[in-house]
């Protein structure tokens, strides 16, 4: 029933898209998997909804204001506490730009 | 009574009101039998033993003191792991959340502790709550206690476990597409979705924002409007925690069903329908109309379109939420890599299992250049249509019944290599978080090999007090007493 084929070259698109990094045996069973389920879904292009407009959110608010007052926030320490590398108070993360 | 941990939420507070029990004892005695039955359930990843005898002991300081007493005090409670809990371990059922400790609470768990209840531990959940069965924890299985071989639903199974086997007075778990509904039909007890934006989620750890609800998991129904009554309301930290006001629950659970018009939907009674579900979802209805209720067939016609519009929708979402694992600001670091993006690849390989691999990448794909709009700007489209199902129906009726899902539980494994066949267990329970309506779950009754099976009751938007009236007339036609499970503990038998 279904046209949709996901190539092995998309799912390496998508999991760099997604900073996945994938082994080469998961790359096709995630590639099978996918076809799968997007083939089930597809079923939605049966649907017809011309002039429907998309539900993003169910509650009728768009911005929610408050006053802009200055606030106690949590403790540096308490926030660096989880980091896997905290280093003079800050995280320290691997080189980003190339030498 | 000698065994305290039978006692529901409302009948522990009268006994701690009463001094019958002290918080301390309460507390000692669930400890006690989590010790004795939680390797063989898998209910608990964390048990808070010192922080839950911390507390008990400052509720029996107040009991001494004569302080105004709260609406929980003394309440112990399973609380799911995707809570945020100030100093106690929250993992999300993650590997890569496995060292995690929360800096603050979550705002429900801030109203819980601040009424009083006490937190006995953190609950087993599928990893971040992507799952109907409680098999995709990072960390072990949960076993159903009506059935050790058997799966107790999920994503909030240890919570539904917990307090089906006793574990806990209650609890909290998180709901998405059926996450509470599910295992609580699945283990036998009460488990309510609250209207989108009734409850903060302020310290949820998101999966999809504009589904995710917090709701109780307890052992009768007005414990559920009890909790209710704490966890609801506006919460500044939540800009979509909406400022209705929050009425008297406790009290519309005895209202009864004189009056009320509740629907019943052609498309939740067809094939895959478990013929003894339908055979209980039908008696319960039939209670109903004996307690006074009027029924009538109603029309919910994109039912079937709802697991595809979910599985769009929510993957999406989560995919967007859970970029924020990237082995800088908590979490697992994987291995030495030299540069930022091979870094943050692997951490994520290395700390997610493969079902939330599976929705990320699904996410992903149908939020990318090309497919947004025939994937997901359609499924959003499709999701107008099923909320439009909704408002129709509730112009004519109050409420409407169904089957919680369609099966009573499966057993463990049996569904775990098929995505599609795990995801069309919650084909009852979707299409309520998609129109962003509240859904209670009480128990019917029992399959033939004794496995509880659930009704739903589905609302109005912010109308969940005439689900307690529903779910609460069903209960008490039915009587209450509960059957307590003898549960053999097995040694060893935690599975890895």
């Amino acid at each position: 029933m279904s046209d949709v084929k996901i190539t092995l070259a998309e799912v390496e698109h998508v999991a760099r898209l997604a900073r996945l990094a994938l082994g080469a045996d998961e790359r096709e069973r995630m590639r099978s998997q996918l076809d799968t389920i997007l083939g089930y879904v597809e079923q939605l292009r049966r649907v017809d909804t011309a002039g429907v407009e998309p539900t993003a959110h169910v509650l009728p608010i768009v911005n929610v204001m408050r006053d802009d007052e200055v606030r106690p926030s949590y403790p540096v320490d308490a926030m660096l506490a989880n980091a896997p590398d905290p280093h003079d108070r800050q995280f320290r993360v691997p080189r980003i730009i190339e030498e | 009574m000698s065994d305290w941990t039978r006692l529901t939420i409302h009948e522990t507070v009268t006994a701690l009101r009463d001094g019958r029990v002290t918080a301390r004892a309460l507390v000692e005695a669930y400890l006690e039998r989590i010790g004795l039955l939680n390797d063989t359930l898998g209910a608990y990843l964390t048990v808070a033993a010192s922080t839950a005898r911390t507390q008990a002991d400052a509720v029996d300081d107040r009991f001494r003191r004569g302080e105004p007493l709260r609406p929980l005090e003394g309440v112990p409670l399973a609380i799911k792991d995707v809570l945020c809990t100030r100093g106690i371990r929250t993992t999300c059922g993650s590997r890569i959340l496995a060292d995690f400790v929360p800096p603050y609470d979550a705002t429900a768990l801030v109203r819980l502790i601040g009424d009083g209840a006490i937190v006995l531990g953190k609950t087993n959940c599928d990893e971040f709550a992507m799952g109907s069965s409680t098999e995709n924890s990072g960390f072990h299985v949960t076993r159903n206690p009506w059935g050790l071989d058997r799966v107790p639903g999920g994503s909030s199974g240890g919570s539904a476990a917990a307090v089906a086997a006793d574990l806990a007075a209650g609890g909290l778990g998180t709901d998405t597409g059926g996450s509470v509904r599910q295992p609580a039909a699945l283990c036998g007890v009460v488990g309510l979705k609250p209207t989108y934006g009734r409850v903060s989620r302020y310290g949820l750890i998101a999966f999809a924002s504009s589904l995710d609800q917090i709701g109780p998991l307890t052992k009768d129904v007005r414990d559920a409007a009890l909790l209710l009554e704490t966890i609801a309301g506006h919460d500044p930290l939540d800009s979509t925690a909406a400022g209705e006001p929050v009425p008297d629950y406790q009290a519309a659970v005895g209202r009864g069903v004189e009056g009320l018009t509740l629907g019943i939907p052609d498309e939740y009674f067809v094939a895959g329908l478990d013929p003894e579900v339908e055979h209980a979802v039908r008696d319960a209805i039939r209670v109903l109309e004996r307690c006074g209720a009027r029924t009538r067939r109603v029309s919910l016609p994109h039912t079937d379109a709802g697991v595809a519009t979910y599985y769009i929708v929510a993957p999406a979402e989560a995919s967007s939420n859970l970029a924020r694992y990237d082995g800088v600001k908590y979490g697992l670091r994987a291995g030495d890599a030299r540069d930022l993006v091979s870094m943050t690849a692997s951490t994520r390989a290395a700390g997610f299992g493969p079902e939330v691999r599976r929705r990320i990448m699904l996410g992903t794909y149908v939020l990318s250049a090309g497919y947004y709009d025939a994937y997901y700007a359609q499924a959003q489209r499709v999701r107008t249509l099923i909320r439009r199902d909704f408002a129709r129906a509730f112009a004519e009726v109050d409420a409407i019944v169904s089957p919680t899902a369609p099966t009573p539980a499966f057993k463990i494994g049996e569904k775990t290599d098929d995505p599609i066949a795990m995801y069309l267990n919650d084909v009852f329970t979707i299409p309520a978080p998609l129109a962003g309506v509240p859904a209670i779950s009480v128990p019917c009754g029992f399959s033939l090999t004794g496995l509880p099976i659930g009704l739903q009751v589905i609302g109005k938007p912010f109308d969940e007090a005439t689900l307690f009236r529903v779910a609460g007339a069903y209960e008490a036609a039915r009587g209450t007493a509960r059957r307590r499970l003898e549960i053999a503990p097995v040694p060893g038998a935690r599975p890895a």
